[in-house]
């Protein structure tokens, strides 16, 4: 047989399936390596959803998606953040961010092109840049900073070739934030290098301790921001797979080539989900946010005073404690905190080597939970 | 009440075995000032109870409930509240209401027994002075009670244990 795609076979598989495989043979296990929420979608969504099956919506729709859903999404950055985008033109509904990251990279890369990445990072990035024939390059960030991407470090990874910075704020791994000031110094950059700039929002409702920053809101970013966001952490609807990117007209029309091609359209039952969550979801979301920053201010506390240290995340629903005190790699650590105490974490590396010292531990689980994990985690260090 | 408090009260509310330890850790305030401000509650009856709720029927142990509404003659001076203070002291009655509508209390009792819930209305419900007449509705099943859903099973968790 002829050879597969390499470019393919040159990404390897993820650093998490090998944690699944384990897992997936034991019981009573506390997992605290999942990326989503613990609740269901909010009934009230969930009901919408079934009433349309039972109208019988169950055509495609627009390759854009919904008017009505495209004019909520308009609607809710004009009055969260000031930034107005035509639901005609300007807004794209996309199987989950996941969808929307692979198409905007696609738009917008030729062979070779440079995205600057900060890392750790989400596992999807540096894989959705390959495909699309782009070269990720990472920035390193660390626990010191708060694991928030530093101009200057960005300014010296920038060539000739280097055509957009991915922003993802807040961060999956590290729960880390950036403020305005520090997202404008980025942005001033990418001004100045006339980069795109691809920004995932899809945590930006789970900011506990300030407001979120809207990057397209930042001066000199609407005509060359990518925004990215969605209805999965926000309002517990991961497996509904929808989400949306907000761009200039030009960018969202080449978008929307791929996805015509590709998807052809969201799923329309999600997308009806998706207009109830905008609509009168407020409260919900509003609820599950509180719930989780509760649950964030208790299990961070409970890492330090384990002896893991952990500055308290702004933002998500992970903690990123370092373990480098216990002198073993992540890898080691996650393996062994499984095996023998059955908590699961995820290791940092897996997002990329700044991430080695530290395991990701996601607190969108039951409080009880919660402290039973951090038990065993106790009981774990001190055996070592 | 400030921003700390409202906290403390609505993680109580929620969980109410949530340990001053815990909440804490969720506020940022000193476990002395969660305990403090716990006991300030209680004596100033911001805080009336802590309860467990049990479904009595899935324990093999079910219990009676009648919905009773009464149409009561309000009195000078005081309304309906002496005519409710008569009904509410007695242990059987689980709640008291007074309400809008055509019956003027609603009044929840519970018993062992279906005989027992209608004695008590026939017997020391009915003829309290001020109490006009009654209509007793017997509940049949409980769906959902005070926020609990209690007509299904527990959601189990579904989530994959480890996703990106």
């Amino acid at each position: 047989m002829k050879s597969l795609s390499k470019t393919i076979e040159s990404i390897p598989a993820s650093g998490i399936r090998r944690f699944f495989d384990l897992v997936s043979e034991m019981e009573d296990v506390i997992s605290l390596g999942v990326g989503e929420p613990d609740f269901v979608t909010p009934w009230r969504i969930r009901e919408a959803a079934i009433y349309s099956l039972e109208q019988g919506r169950t055509t495609y729709t627009s390759n854009y998606g919904l008017m009505e859903l495209r004019q909520e999404i308009s609607r809710l950055h004009r009055d969260r953040a000031g930034v107005t985008y035509d639901p005609a033109r300007e807004v794209l509904i996309t199987v989950g961010v996941s969808e929307a990251l692979d198409t905007a990279f696609r738009a917008l890369l030729n062979p070779g092109d440079e995205v600057l990445v900060a890392e750790p990072t989400y596992v999807s990035y540096i894989p959705c840049i390959r495909f699309a024939g782009g070269c990720p390059i990472t920035v390193p960030t660390s626990a010191e900073n708060g694991f928030r991407l530093d101009p200057a470090d960005l300014r010296a990874r920038i060539t000739p070739r280097t055509k957009a910075i991915l922003l993802a704020y807040p961060n999956n791994p590290t729960g880390g934030v950036m403020d305005r000031e520090g997202l404008q110094a980025i942005m001033d950059i990418a001004v100045e290098r006339d980069l795109y700039v691809v920004s995932d929002e899809i945590y930006e409702r789970l900011s506990y301790d300030a407001p979120p920053v809207c990057v397209a809101s930042l001066d000199g970013a609407r005509e060359r921001t990518i925004l990215l966001n969605g209805f999965s952490k926000a309002y517990a609807m991961t497996g509904w797979r929808i989400g949306y990117a907000c761009a200039p007209a030009n960018v969202v029309e080449m978008m929307m080539k791929i996805h015509q091609y590709t998807m052809l359209c969201a799923p329309i039952t999600a997308q009806i989900g998706a207009i109830e969550a905008l609509r009168n979801g407020e409260a919900d979301a509003t609820a599950m946010a509180d719930d989780y920053n509760n649950r964030r201010r208790l299990f961070v506390k409970g890492l330090n005073d384990i002896g893991l240290d952990c500055p308290l995340p702004g933002g998500a629903f992970y903690a990123f404690p370092s373990i480098k005190r216990t002198g073993l790699s992540a890898e080691v650590f996650a393996e062994r905190l499984l095996m023998e105490e059955r908590v699961l974490v995820v290791p940092g590396d897996v997002f990329g080597p700044s991430g080695a010292g530290h395991v990701r531990c996601c607190y969108a689980t039951a409080t009880n939970q919660l402290t039973e994990a951090l038990h065993r985690m106790e009981r774990f260090l001190q055996k070592l | 009440m400030n921003r700390e408090q409202s906290q403390i009260l609505h993680a109580l509310e929620r969980d109410a075995r949530t340990t001053p330890a815990q909440i804490a850790a969720m506020t940022g305030l000193a476990e002395v000032e969660i305990k403090d401000a716990i006991a300030a509650f209680e004596k100033e009856g911001l805080i009336r109870s802590y309860k467990t709720r049990i479904d009595w029927e899935r324990a093999g142990e079910p219990r009676v409930f009648a919905f009773i509404d009464v149409d009561a003659q309000p009195e000078r001076g005081t309304g309906y509240d002496r005519i409710a203070e008569r009904i509410y002291r007695y242990p059987e009655v689980h709640s008291v209401y007074l309400l809008s509508g055509s019956a003027d209390l609603r009044v929840v009792v519970e018993g062992p027994t279906m005989q027992s819930v209608a004695n008590f209305v026939a017997e020391k419900l009915a003829p309290i002075e001020g109490v006009r007449g009654t209509a007793t509705h017997f509940l049949l099943k409980k769906y959902k009670d005070d926020g609990v859903i209690f007509a299904s099973e527990p959601e189990p968790d579904r989530r994959l244990a480890v996703t990106p």
